[in-house]
């Protein structure tokens, strides 16, 4: 069985079926790109895996464990929801910074807030020392994300792509089992996009397991282990990137992948 | 009433005055007192999905925001009276409170519901996936947006607040204006009311600065 196995996710909202039964498998380690035009579901499906929506019909499965089954788990207490969307970290195509909050206490806020909670439940807890070590943490992340001189700057203060990147490290501070990227470059200006990418890039050389929605062809195709193309709803293609991207199949992939390059070449 | 008072100079009708301002302060910072939180609540049950009681706080905040506050007075202070005989009724200091308490928790209400509503669904979700409960994400992300936001038109109804007291003297709450008309009534003194609009300026120049310095120290982020 693999690290996570989705299957049949369906999603309705009023009238409209946004996912008609989607299944996805990754392995640990993995990244998988979801690519597809507006509207196709995309952004609902990740939402979906991090619990921010509730699918109508489906099951999730990570690492052995059922996390979602839509027969199971038609009301959620909100204490067992924190619990499963802790196995996933997410980056908004819109950052979603706190703004009150320093680049650093941005990080280290919701670690710091369960620390607490735990440290009330468990007195064996070294308080001091657990405290210690999530900063610590912060410190390696805002370094690995090129963001040290920026640690006690406000997210007003920031360029987009550092901003992003800020929420990367965010995400990354609960060390989610899988990082999921829904379209984290689309709010910025080109030139900015490099430097994200990037980021992301590094986290596969440490074998993160991530899924990322992107309208980033070039780097869909360079980071990815796996694609899907998504197109109102369903999966319309999936598999290895080289062959979903340089040989299609299906009509609505080639005529996706061609619409895409007259843009670029604009 | 003083008779002394109308033999009395500058300085002495300024004391005088001065002690009808406290009266004045007194319904100001009573109205706080009771409208800020209760217009947070008026606020959370307007946004509630429980939809009778949305309706119900929609219904008070239109009626009270709909009707002049000076008939309210009337009608808390002479109502109770009027229905169950004389001897009925509050003093016209509690009917003062509690009618500018519930006036301006209504207003305060719809500012606070502004504040809170035009925080994205981002920042709340941005809360979640990092798995934030509810209150934490209110009291550790939201809140301080919302009082960054609110400041300015805050500071406009709580100045508006100042000069409202003064509707409090015609159910006979002896406050500022009703101080300085003695001085007319006992003698054709007219000076001492207008020159209870220096009492009124000065406090909100006070208020002005207080705010200024909140929103400053706000200033820090943007939201």
């Amino acid at each position: 069985m693999a690290y996570l196995e989705i299957k049949n996710f369906c999603k309705k909202f009023g009238n409209t079926e946004v996912l008609k039964g989607i299944d996805i498998s990754i392995e640990k380690g993995e990244v998988l790109s979801i690519i597809g035009s507006s509207g196709s579901g995309k952004t609902t499906f990740l939402r979906c895996i991090n619990f921010l929506e509730t699918p109508d019909s489906g099951t999730m499965i990570l690492d052995g464990e059922t996390l979602f089954d839509a027969e199971r788990d038609k009301k959620v207490k909100e204490s067992a929801l924190r619990t499963k969307r802790l196995n996933f970290g997410l980056v908004f195509q819109s950052f979603n910074l706190f703004p009150q909050y320093s680049v650093f206490d941005n990080i280290t806020l919701a670690p710091l807030l369960q620390l607490k909670e735990r440290a009330k439940k468990d007195k064996t807890i070294d308080y001091s020392e657990e405290k210690q070590k999530i900063l610590d943490d912060a410190e390696k992340l805002l370094a690995k994300t090129g963001l040290t001189d920026k640690k006690a700057a406000y997210p007003c203060e920031l360029s987009g792509g550092q901003q992003q990147r800020v929420a990367i490290a965010r995400a990354l501070a609960l060390k989610p089992k899988i990082l999921c990227f829904d379209e984290p470059t689309s709010a910025l200006d080109p030139e900015l996009t490099g430097e994200v990418l990037k980021v992301i890039r590094s986290l596969k050389g440490e074998d993160r397991t991530m899924i990322i929605v992107t309208h980033e062809m070039g780097f869909a195709k360079n980071v990815s282990d796996k694609v899907v193309f998504m197109a109102n709803g369903v999966i319309e293609e999936e598999g290895d990137p080289k062959e979903v991207f340089d040989n299609p199949k299906s009509e609505k992939l080639k005529a996706f992948l061609t619409g895409i390059n007259n843009k670029e070449g604009e | 009433m003083n008779y002394l008072l109308l033999s009395a100079g500058f300085w002495e009708i300024s004391f005088d005055l001065l002690i009808g301002f406290f009266e004045t302060l007194k319904i100001f910072s009573v109205t706080l007192l009771i409208a800020l939180p209760l217009g947070l609540l008026i606020s959370f049950g307007t946004m509630s999905k429980i939809k009778i009681l949305q309706k119900a706080c929609a219904t008070v905040v239109w009626i009270i925001r709909g009707t002049p506050l000076m008939l309210q007075l009337i009608v808390v202070y002479y109502g109770p009276g009027l229905v169950f005989g004389t001897g009925a009724g509050l003093s016209a200091h509690v009917s003062t409170y509690i009618t500018f308490g519930i006036n301006y928790a209504c207003y305060f209400s719809e500012i606070f519901r502004g504040g809170i509503q035009s925080i994205t669904k981002g920042q709340y979700e941005a809360g979640y996936v990092l798995g934030m409960t509810k209150s934490q994400i209110f009291f550790k992300v939201v809140l301080l947006q919302v009082i960054k936001r609110i400041i300015p038109p805050m500071s406009n109804e709580i100045i508006t607040l100042v000069k409202d007291t003064s509707l409090a003297r015609i159910i006979t709450y002896y406050e500022l204006i009703f101080f300085a008309q003695r001085y007319i009534k006992n003698g054709g003194l007219l000076w001492p009311l207008f020159y209870t609009a220096v009492y009124y300026l000065v406090f909100t120049a006070i208020l002005t600065v207080i705010f200024n310095r909140i929103e400053k120290k706000l200033s820090y982020f943007k939201a």
